[in-house]
């Protein structure tokens, strides 16, 4: 008890949104192009690959905005590629996906030390700041937990309502959504499957793209090669926990945050004596078996992983 | 009626497959107020030449005019803007979504958002107009398959579609559906818009065009005005070169028994529980199993065919018990099967047609050896197959998924006689097959029968099993409710049985 009361402290909330921020970023991205039928694998090296871009757009403007907006442009660039593989060429996702995954994570380390060299202390750039948002931040415990932290983290949160309602309110997420379930029924009501499905790659690489920057440029303030390290995969795990919705999915992010703050805290508190692989387990740990136990029922898109071809039967 | 530009004028449309002619020089005209039968065997080219109006394909030459004016179709968009709807036979619907959202997809928004209250003025509108109704808030998951069509026509009424085609639209339709689908087309005519109707039934086109147009071989060969003078048989001449006429049966006395089924019982659960089915087929014998589709006869075929482990029960092929009901099992012991499905479990629709055509004896050494395919000599059986039983395909490397339902059908036909079973299982073998493909199944069967072959047919065709079965049982919620032999059953006490109800009660 008195551990746990040591833990859950204000600071422990407030790290718990900074940990969501990129696996919401990642999810809804994710989400978006899953909604469209295309399985987009490529997102660990898109991350990483806008993570490094990010970061070296900043270190040489010494403008944090320009970082993001690099970012954004290379996450773009992966989800052009996973389109242009997947939607023109008609190639399997899967394959697609590794492959951009690959090339992407290659590339930002190549282009890294392309750029940098081999420093003998790594190159940083002053991250952001939060953002202190008056008179709400003043709120006893939510204040500190809800309104003072970084922009990107505002924005996280505000996606996901965002893309809600796009997806179930507007025309274009309803093409959307009938391309991910039925392509055919798409066509044939005048929608363009592939035109649809290059928009929801290209919105899901921007928003990979936020996931990379708020790493290396809010989370960290350094490029580092372990800087994704399986957030976009487990970005993809946490579509199917949250059963391709905007709400569910953001739930299991932070629920998966509340574990990895947790077990960040319980590491330093140094009050139990375990390995400390043991504590770095636990999220990943716990992510599976809330998967098995939510995503039995999950139905996911009808379309899903099914290239889309016009002329045939 | 002459002042009046036709709806639709298509000239010299030619369409080719690689080698395979689906289309050459076909013209066809609607003009506002008919309905245009349009009829024709498999393969004679109806639904690519409706494909190619509707922007699907894009056709090697000709010319579609649309109310006077040259138009140029290159997807569905366009076609829809040009007042053209096609209900294709595979509905284009999302099963997980409401009716409200599939009427929605691809309609333009009010303010970014989807514009739910236009749809609803527009349904009123239909339904004023045609008498069409629908509740916008059902899934289409949940629909029957006649709510799902009407669903499909008002989508197409609510682009206002002008010229409206519908392809095969009975094919699985409750007669009573298929008399409100034919008011529907009646009152779209009486409001001067086209329909292009798209059937083998002879005596719906008969009911309900006003001209039919046949299709033979990918040419228009003939068209007929549709008056009180108009008979099937007529009709059904012109569509295929051959006359047409009823199996007939040549008198059989049933030999020894080859298929015996005791005791069969499996696990219900989200299919329906097969209770104590106990079955014989003789050589020389078709039995029929009626019954109203869901009642476990799929679920029967399965157990048959070794894909559905029963619960318990015992299955003897030629006079053995089978140890193990396997497919690899009873396909030794020399059961055939056409399954229901065709296009999922009967074929794989990806690979070549050679690959299908051998896939369950690919271990036979002449098509393999030691692991490695003899292709040569897979692709000479294909061809002689494809000769034997006249698959009309460019070669025996076409992706077998290009075939129409009709040279599908062949193909399984051809690939399961080839080994000579001694029994065979036919499930569903003629649904959505022309009359001449029918007929080629049929003619099928009944040799087999001749040669002292058994044969199970399911069906829930009852003019077929009337016609082809010696005997006939009744399958009701799993069990076998009522036998008998074919001199004995009537459409009505056959009909009370499929029914659930049974004298005794």
């Amino acid at each position: 008890m008195e551990i746990l009361s040591q833990i859950l402290q204000v600071g422990f909330f407030a790290a718990l949104l900074r940990i969501a921020t990129p696996l919401i970023f990642g999810t809804i991205g994710e989400l978006y192009a899953e909604r469209a039928g295309v399985l987009n694998l490529g997102i660990e090296g898109i991350m990483m690959f806008s993570a490094m871009a990010g970061f070296s757009g900043a270190y040489f403007t010494h403008s944090l905005w320009f970082g993001v907006l690099v970012a954004v442009l290379a996450g773009m660039l992966g989800g052009l590629l996973m389109a242009v593989l997947c939607v023109s060429l008609g190639l399997s996702q899967h394959v697609s996906g590794i492959g951009t995954t690959l090339l992407f994570s290659g590339l930002s380390f190549f282009l890294y030390r392309l750029i940098f060299g081999q420093p003998s202390t790594i190159p940083v750039i002053e991250p952001f700041r939060t953002v202190n948002i008056p008179w709400l931040a003043k709120i006893p415990i939510i204040g500190p937990v809800l309104f003072d932290q970084y922009a990107l983290v505002y924005l996280a949160f505000l996606i996901v309502p965002v893309t809600s309602w796009i997806l179930y309110h507007t025309p274009w997420g309803l093409n959307l959504r009938t391309v991910g379930e039925n392509p055919q029924a798409a066509n044939s009501a005048g929608v363009s499957v592939a035109a649809t499905r290059y928009q929801a790659l290209l919105i899901a690489g921007m928003f990979m793209g936020l996931g990379g920057a708020f790493l290396s440029m809010a989370q960290y303030n350094a490029f580092t090669f372990g800087v994704i390290s399986g957030r976009g995969w487990i970005s993809i795990a946490l579509v199917v926990f949250g059963q391709w919705s905007p709400y569910k999915s953001m739930a299991g992010a932070l629920l998966f945050a509340f574990i990895d703050a947790l077990q960040l805290r319980l590491q330093a508190s140094n009050m139990i004596h375990i390995p400390y692989q043991v504590f770095l387990m636990m999220p990943f740990v716990l992510t599976i078996l809330a998967m098995a136990l939510v995503s039995r029922n999950a139905r996911a898109p009808a379309a899903l992983l099914r290239p889309f071809r016009k002329e045939e039967r | 009626m002459t002042t009046t530009a036709p709806l639709l004028q298509m000239r010299g449309i030619c369409k080719y497959f690689g080698s395979v002619r689906a289309n050459e020089e076909v013209d066809l005209t609607v003009t506002p107020g008919e309905i245009i039968g349009l009829l024709g065997e498999n393969g004679a080219g109806k639904t690519t030449l409706m494909n190619v109006l509707f922007g699907v394909y894009t056709a090697d030459a000709g010319q579609i005019d649309i109310a006077g004016t040259p138009a140029t179709i290159r997807n569905a968009a366009d076609a829809l803007h040009l007042g053209v709807g096609m209900v294709h036979q595979h509905f284009h619907l999302v099963s997980h979504h409401s009716v409200m959202e599939n009427l929605l997809v691809g309609q333009p928004g009010r303010w970014g958002q989807l514009d739910r209250p236009y749809i609803e003025q527009r349904l009123q509108e239909i339904r004023s107009r045609f008498g069409l109704e629908m509740n916008l808030d059902d899934q289409v998951r949940d629909l029957s398959i006649g709510q799902q069509q009407r669903l499909e026509i008002i989508k197409a009424l609510l682009r206002g579609a002008r010229l409206l085609i519908l392809d095969e639209p009975t094919a699985s339709l409750t007669p009573q559906e298929a008399d409100g689908l034919f008011d529907a087309l009646r009152a779209m005519a009486a409001q001067q818009m086209g329909v292009i109707f798209i059937s083998h039934k002879l005596h719906e086109i008969r009911a309900v065009t006003t001209r039919v147009v046949i299709m033979r071989y990918g040419r228009v060969t003939a068209t007929v005005v549709n008056d009180d003078s108009t008979t099937n048989r007529q009709l059904a001449e012109l569509m295929c070169e051959h006359e047409i006429v009823a199996p007939v049966k040549a008198s059989s006395t049933p030999g020894r028994e080859l298929l015996r089924l005791v005791g069969i019982c499996t696990a219900g659960g989200l299919r329906p529980a097969l209770q104590d089915i106990d079955l014989q087929v003789h050589a020389g014998e078709i039995l029929g199993v009626a019954g109203v589709s869901g009642n476990g006869q799929t679920e029967l075929a399965d157990v048959m065919s070794g894909m559905l482990t029963p619960l318990s029960g015992q299955m003897w092929l030629d006079g053995q018990v089978l140890r193990k009901i396997t497919p690899r099992q009873v396909q030794r012991q020399g059961l055939g099967r056409i399954p229901e499905d065709r296009m999922h479990t009967g074929l794989i629709t990806t690979l070549p047609l050679s690959s299908c055509m051998v896939l369950p004896r690919i271990h036979e050494h002449r098509f393999s050896r030691f692991g490695v395919l003899n292709r040569k000599a897979i692709r000479q059986f294909t061809k002689e197959q494809m000769q034997a039983f006249d698959v009309r395909a460019s070669g025996p490397d076409v992706r077998t998924g290009t075939l129409s339902g009709g040279n599908l059908q062949k193909v399984l036909l051809a690939r399961e006689l080839a080994w000579d079973p001694t029994v065979l299982l036919a499930a569903q073998p003629t649904r959505g097959l022309d009359i001449a493909a029918a007929q080629f199944v049929h003619e099928h069967l009944l040799r087999l029968r001749t040669e002292g072959k058994a044969v199970v047919l399911i069906s829930e065709d009852l003019e077929e099993l009337f016609a082809l079965s010696d005997r006939i049982v009744v399958m009701y919620e799993g069990v076998i409710n009522g036998r008998m032999p074919i001199a004995e059953a009537t459409v009505q006490n056959v009909g009370l049985l499929m029914a659930g109800i049974t004298e005794a009660a």
